[in-house]
């Protein structure tokens, strides 16, 4: 998950290809590839949208004074 | 001698309360003071003695008052507000009470407002301080007591809007005198984090809803230049909407509650879908249109290629060839007809030698007796006996002279 692009990241990517897409002068094999890169970025955008579940951390202290994050589920059960 | 004047004993009682009724500090004043023999009749009216060491005062809290308040102990140190006036009935000055607090709270918004001016003198309440807080954030942290409420409200709200925000807690207590230090802790800790290991987007600070002192942690120095000194955006939801802490003026964003600091903190899923969507809408229109253009080119093409095409040739040449078939034919007849006038010229010419033809116009053959035609006076001398053959007939005859010329 560290590694996934942030939704900011892809949203920005989408509307750069599109904006190319609209720019023109365009031969229609770079078209059809913008169109796909486009469509492709609007699924990665969705899938994050409809994630329900928010990944909680917990900061906790370590005996050598530095800080680890836990994960923290114990809200869910109130 | 009688006295000039000698009033009744209403009439100097009422003379006595218009001096309180008419005294601006008497119809309106503050006191300090400790509460003893506090009663509350059953009319709902409230009795009570405000006394320091040197003096006591009567006071009475009407039941309309005695009903938005609340009432003290004896024994309590209390500041209360109202008018001194005069209970003519019982020959007494008495103090009736609209305001009452416990004298600790008293001291605590002197403190409050203290400390608020002194801040808001060095700059820490400026506009010009406050961060933006990131659109679409990628991990927020929170500072909030582990157990209470308002906890899970904000991770309900961030889980609803934008469920796929990264959220770091950092949790202390929120009131008490451990407060304060555990916040600012809990502040560093997270800006630390943020610094060394994932960078956070902002930090709301939250409490629930209490009374005053409840949420004192929040009106403390300590927690003020913390969250003035914090590098990672500061969002505060303490208490309820109209609860107004310092550390709120500090902050860089401030919302009436913990839910609406989760709110404050994140865009709207939903308009974010409808974003993606209109986007892919555009890019939808403008491959359609690019589609459209392409197979108006192919089509332009296509009527040219039609119009060059072997079939188009193949039309031409026959084309030609009809052409030169009728050229042809032409000149075949053409030819034709000359021959038939050279023939028929010729013909004439044979006709015009034709030697019957010749005869009929008074030629005649001579012809020797061994029959010889005679071209030359050499073939004859005269006495030779000859045959003359004209149109019609032949006779004989004899030479008699030549005319040899």
């Amino acid at each position: 998950m560290p590694d996934e692009k942030s939704f900011e990241t892809l949203y920005g990517e989408m509307e750069e290809a599109v904006r190319q897409l609209e720019a023109g002068d365009l031969s229609l094999e770079e078209s059809l590839a913008l169109f796909a890169r486009a469509t492709a970025l609007a699924e990665q955008c969705n899938a994050l949208l409809d994630r329900a579940e928010l990944r909680v951390r917990q900061l906790m202290a370590q005996p050598d004074g530095s800080s680890a994050a836990e994960p923290f589920e114990s809200w869910q059960n109130g | 001698m009688p006295p000039a004047n000698i009033y009744s004993v209403s009439q100097v009682s009422a003379y006595i309360k218009s001096l309180f009724v008419s005294d601006m500090l008497l119809a309106d004043v503050w006191l300090s003071g400790e509460v003893s023999g506090f009663t509350q009749a059953s009319s709902g009216h409230c009795y009570f003695t405000l006394k320091d060491a040197g003096a006591i005062l009567k006071s009475v809290i009407w039941r309309t008052q005695a009903r938005g308040m609340a009432l003290p102990r004896n024994g309590d140190a209390v500041i209360v507000h109202g008018a001194i006036s005069v209970y003519e009935q019982g020959g007494a000055y008495q103090l009736y009470v609209d305001h009452l607090e416990p004298a600790g709270v008293g001291q605590l918004w002197l403190e409050f407002e203290r400390l608020k001016a002194r801040l808001e003198a060095e700059g820490l309440f400026d506009d010009e301080r406050k961060r933006p807080i990131p659109a679409r954030p990628v991990r927020l942290g929170v500072v909030t007591s582990p157990t209470a409420a308002a906890l899970r409200d904000i991770l309900r709200t961030l889980s609803q809007r934008y469920g796929l925000v990264d959220v770091i807690l950092a949790p202390t207590p929120v009131q008490g005198d451990q407060a304060p230090p555990a916040i600012v802790a809990a502040l560093a800790a997270l800006n630390r984090w943020s610094a060394e290991r994932e960078p956070l987007d902002a930090i709301i600070l939250a409490r629930g809803g209490g009374a005053i002192e409840e949420l004192w942690a929040f009106n403390d120095e300590r927690v003020a230049r913390a969250i003035a000194a914090s590098a990672v955006p500061v969002i505060t939801g303490v208490g309820h909407e109209t609860d107004f802490t310092i550390a709120d003026f500090v902050a860089d964003l401030r919302a009436p509650t913990p839910t609406g600091a989760a709110t404050l903190a994140t865009p709207d899923g939903r308009e974010l879908s409808a974003a993606v969507a209109a986007l892919t809408a555009r890019a939808e229109r403008q491959l359609d249109g690019h589609l459209a253009d392409e197979r108006a080119r192919v089509e332009g093409l296509a009527v040219r290629l039609r119009r060059a095409a072997p079939a188009a040739r193949l039309a031409t040449n026959r084309q030609r060839v009809d052409d030169l078939s009728r050229r042809g034919a032409l000149a075949i007849t053409n030819a034709v007809r000359q021959q038939r006038a050279r023939l028929r010229g010729e013909g004439l010419r044979l006709t015009a030698l034709d030697p019957s033809r010749v005869l009929a116009r008074g030629y005649a053959i001579v012809a020797t007796a061994d029959g010889a035609v005679v071209h030359s006076v050499a073939q004859v001398t005269p006495g030779d006996a000859v045959r003359v053959r004209v149109a019609d007939g032949a006779f004989g005859a004899t030479v008699t002279t030549d005319d040899r010329r």
